[in-house]
């Protein structure tokens, strides 16, 4: 793992990297240089299999972290390749040509997120949500229980206790 | 009597030609074409999905996969609940096999938070989840023979896979959703008597696996309609990101319980097993043998696992459960592939994300649409049942 | 409203353009009638009839459907009971939501209710149609399906055993021999309601208002 991170350092830079366990690292990347790590990574260093794609939202940051989890198959090992770009305007180059699934991701990011991946196909359509007109679900600034209670008519008279207040209040009052 | 087989599409002068890109320009206003959906309704197999085809006599020559239909949000709801709020929501993210998420649930937050497993508990977990997985695939095997017309597969195995219910049901008080896999340990050790319950149910399924093998298996109907169907070629499997049973049909023998072993299946005596042609009856016929192989592994399970012993670690007060800032994957080989969660965690006590990575993800979406181009709408069931798509991993 | 529902000139296969209108002539807008009861003798007849041969529309639009597969099969056996499942739901009498609902199914689910015949009988399954259940707070699923489609019986749990949906359906024949399966008439009656309210979620509405 550490010769494989040297050696994507003598090309790249890499701001941060994180040994989780044994076989999986994560390291931190310029959004620039992004997809070219990864097609090196995919093609020289033998990082064949797309695990994920993903994003979470570090708002208090203004930015968003794109996690592109690529697997080895032969060597068994992960590397977590992780993106921040900005919130406002959020936008990422596409990957859509080194996996055929991308395109996949990639619809659903601009979807839950509202993170454009321009080029990318059909990245406009709907994919999961129909006549959405809120702001990105996923993204932390949207209440989902605020929006629930708003549209789908709440049934009077549903007592939620939070387990937590209620586990304390009965097991440890005085805590 | 004519030799020559007869084969649907060999007369090509009929239909459009290709463009440069190798795709045909669709002119619906040319009634060539027919827009037909099939979906989202289904008859408890597959998940609500619907493919938007575009067909050609009865040729399919173009599909969409629509998702959608089940999401639930699990993602977002998992951001407002607590670590332990979350232990009871995430094994409704699949219906047919719960446990595989409650493991990786369990396991990415132990990795994070630094928690190690007592010995029985893994035991015990293992133990659930190649139960899981069995009843799973009895689930499934009545899907694809009822996808090629014989019902008669359905009605056996839909009542084998409540005998392991029922199973379960002791375990765990659960039918479908179990809630066992606490994160630490398991809620409970085995009930008096359930190893010899268990081996009965393991017999009479073995009973009638072999009678399906006769029914099924060696069923002229289901050869001629399976054997050649739907190829994957080996030199998709990283293209598309195939795992599972998809990719060991196709001679590449990927197993995260051999690749990356968890729990305790480094203890467990099994070969992965690797088909070769890469069709519908291969993916069938592997999922038998995995099958097969599941109820072995329960038994060599009940043989090596101790009596009694710890069953759940020491862990925090989980109403002020912090866990270390960091993320992780942690992965399980599921009955379709490579099921994995992604958690990152902000040091608080709710997760900052998680991100749920099903199989069918690509199965069903990109490869799918690759395959089913060209073939009959007659297949497109057996077809779509075949890579064992499940739609609510898809969106969660 | 999509491309396909709008007014359009389309070339028919002999050549010629022909103005088509697919929301008035693919489908029937006109609304739902409330049909009043027959004569008693007549009516207990019929109730008797549709209570002792109820058909299942074979369409699981949640979690609860894997539950359907074990009453189809020996184990539970709901044929005994003259349930039996259909692929239309022109053939069919019950609709069995069988859990949560997102904004996209209740879409469809609402078309199908509707192309339903009369009389029709609607059971709830699983706590998330009553209250939200466990999804209570998400931004996708409903919280109450009587706000949409007149409810018959509820059965709760999550999930509910089969044995619980076979009790619901009991009920149900209960309830259409005493005549209170009046469903499809509740739902005639408060029309604008249920419109209303299902129009105020499904944001993206290009179906007609009723079409069966």
């Amino acid at each position: 793992m550490k010769d494989i991170i040297d050696r994507i350092k003598t090309k790249y830079t890499i701001s941060e990297v994180v040994e989780q366990r044994k076989n999986l690292s994560f390291v931190t990347v310029s959004k620039e240089q992004a997809i070219s790590i990864i097609t090196f990574l995919r093609d020289i260093e033998g990082f064949k299999h797309l695990v994920l794609l993903t994003a979470a939202d570090w708002i208090e940051n203004d930015k968003f972290q794109l996690t592109y989890l690529l697997n080895n198959p032969t060597e068994k090992i992960d590397l977590g390749v992780r993106v921040f770009i900005s919130r406002e305007n959020a936008s990422m180059e596409s990957a859509h040509h080194l996996w055929e699934q991308v395109a996949t991701y990639q619809r659903e990011l601009k979807e839950m997120f509202g993170i454009d991946f321009p080029d990318s196909p059909g990245v406009d359509k709907p994919f999961i949500l129909e006549g959405w007109e809120d702001i990105p679900p996923y993204r932390r600034d949207f209440d989902t229980k605020q929006y629930s209670e708003d549209t789908y008519f709440p049934r009077p008279g549903r007592e939620s206790n939070d387990p937590a207040e209620y586990m304390k209040k009965k097991l440890y009052p005085n805590e | 009597m004519n030799k020559k087989r007869f084969t649907i599409n060999e007369d090509r002068s009929l239909f459009p030609e290709k463009n440069a890109e190798g795709k045909i320009d669709i002119d619906l206003s040319s009634h060539k074409y027919l827009k037909l959906w099939q979906g989202p309704q289904h008859p408890g197999i597959t998940g609500n999905m619907s493919l938007e085809l575009t067909v050609l006599g009865d040729e399919v020559m173009d599909c969409e996969t629509h998702v959608g239909y089940l999401h639930r949000g699990f993602e977002k709801l998992m951001e407002r609940r607590k670590y332990i709020q979350c232990f009871p929501i995430v094994c409704r993210v699949a219906v047919p096999e719960p446990d595989f998420n409650e493991y990786c649930f369990a396991s990415a937050m132990e990795e994070l938070a630094g928690i190690e497993v007592p010995e029985m508990a893994q035991w015990l977990r293992t133990l659930v989840l190649e139960m899981s997985r069995l009843q799973s695939y009895l689930m499934w095997i009545g899907g694809q023979s009822g996808a090629f017309g014989s019902g008669i597969i359905g009605q056996w195995s839909i009542y084998l896979r409540d005998l392991v219910l029922d199973r379960f049901e002791e375990l765990t008080g659960g039918r479908v959703y179990h809630m066992y896999q606490l994160p630490g340990g398991v809620r409970g050790l085995l009930p008096d008597g359930f190893k010899q319950r268990m081996e009965e149910t393991l017999l009479t399924i073995e009973k009638f696996m072999d009678d399906i093998d006769k029914v099924m298996f060696n069923n002229a109907v289901f050869k001629k309609r399976s054997v050649g169907m739907g190829y994957i070629d080996p030199s998709w499997v990283n293209k598309f990101g195939i795992t599972g049973p998809n990719a060991r049909a196709a001679g590449i023998p990927l197993d995260v319980r051999k690749d990356y072993p968890y729990l305790k299946y480094p203890e467990l005596d099994f070969d992965v097993v690797v088909g070769k042609d890469s069709d519908i009856y291969t993916r069938a016929d592997i999922r038998r043998k995995d099958l097969l192989l599941s109820v072995d592994l329960i038994r060599q399970i009940f043989a090596k696992m101790p009596e009694k012993g710890d069953i759940k670690a020491k862990t925090p007060n989980v109403l002020h459960w912090k866990v270390p800032k960091g993320e992780t994957y942690s992965r399980a080989e599921c009955t379709r592939g490579e099921y994995g969660y992604y958690m990152v965690s902000d040091g608080t006590e709710y997760p900052r994300r998680i991100n749920v990575r099903g199989p069918s993800y690509t199965h069903a979406v990109a490869l799918l649409e690759k395959m089913i181009i060209n073939t009959n709408i007659a297949d497109v069931a057996g077809l779509m049942v075949s890579l064992h798509t499940y739609p609510p991993e898809i969106e969660r | 409203m999509k491309e396909d529902f709008k007014k359009r000139t389309v070339i028919s296969p002999d050549g010629k353009p022909i103005e088509i209108d697919p929301v008035k002539d693919y489908f029937s807008d006109a609304k739902p009638k409330v049909y009043k009861p027959a004569h008693p003798v007549i009516e207990k007849f019929a109730n008797w009839a549709r209570a002792n041969s109820l058909w299942v529309l074979g369409f699981g639009t949640g979690c609860g459907a894997i539950e359907m597969r074990p009453l189809m099969t020996p184990r539970f056996d709901a044929y005994r009971y003259g349930i039996q499942w259909r692929p239309t739901p022109r053939q069919s009498s019950v609709f069995v939501i069988s859990g949560y609902l997102s904004v996209k199914t209740l879409k469809r689910v609402v078309r199908t209710y509707e192309q339903m015949q009369n009389p029709k009988f609607v059971i709830a399954l699983g706590s998330c149609t009553i209250n939200g259940g466990m999804y209570w707070d998400s931004y996708n699923t409903i919280n109450r399906l009587d706000h949409y489609l007149p409810v018959d019986v509820y059965v709760a749990g999550c999930m509910p055993r089969p044995e619980s949906l076979l009790t619901g359906f009991e009920e149900l024949k209960k309830i259409i021999k005493e005549g209170r399966g009046e469903g499809a008439n509740k739902y005639a009656e408060n029309f604008d309601w249920y419109k209303a309210n299902q129009k105020k979620i499904i944001k993206d509405w290009d179906m007609p208002d009723y079409n069966w």
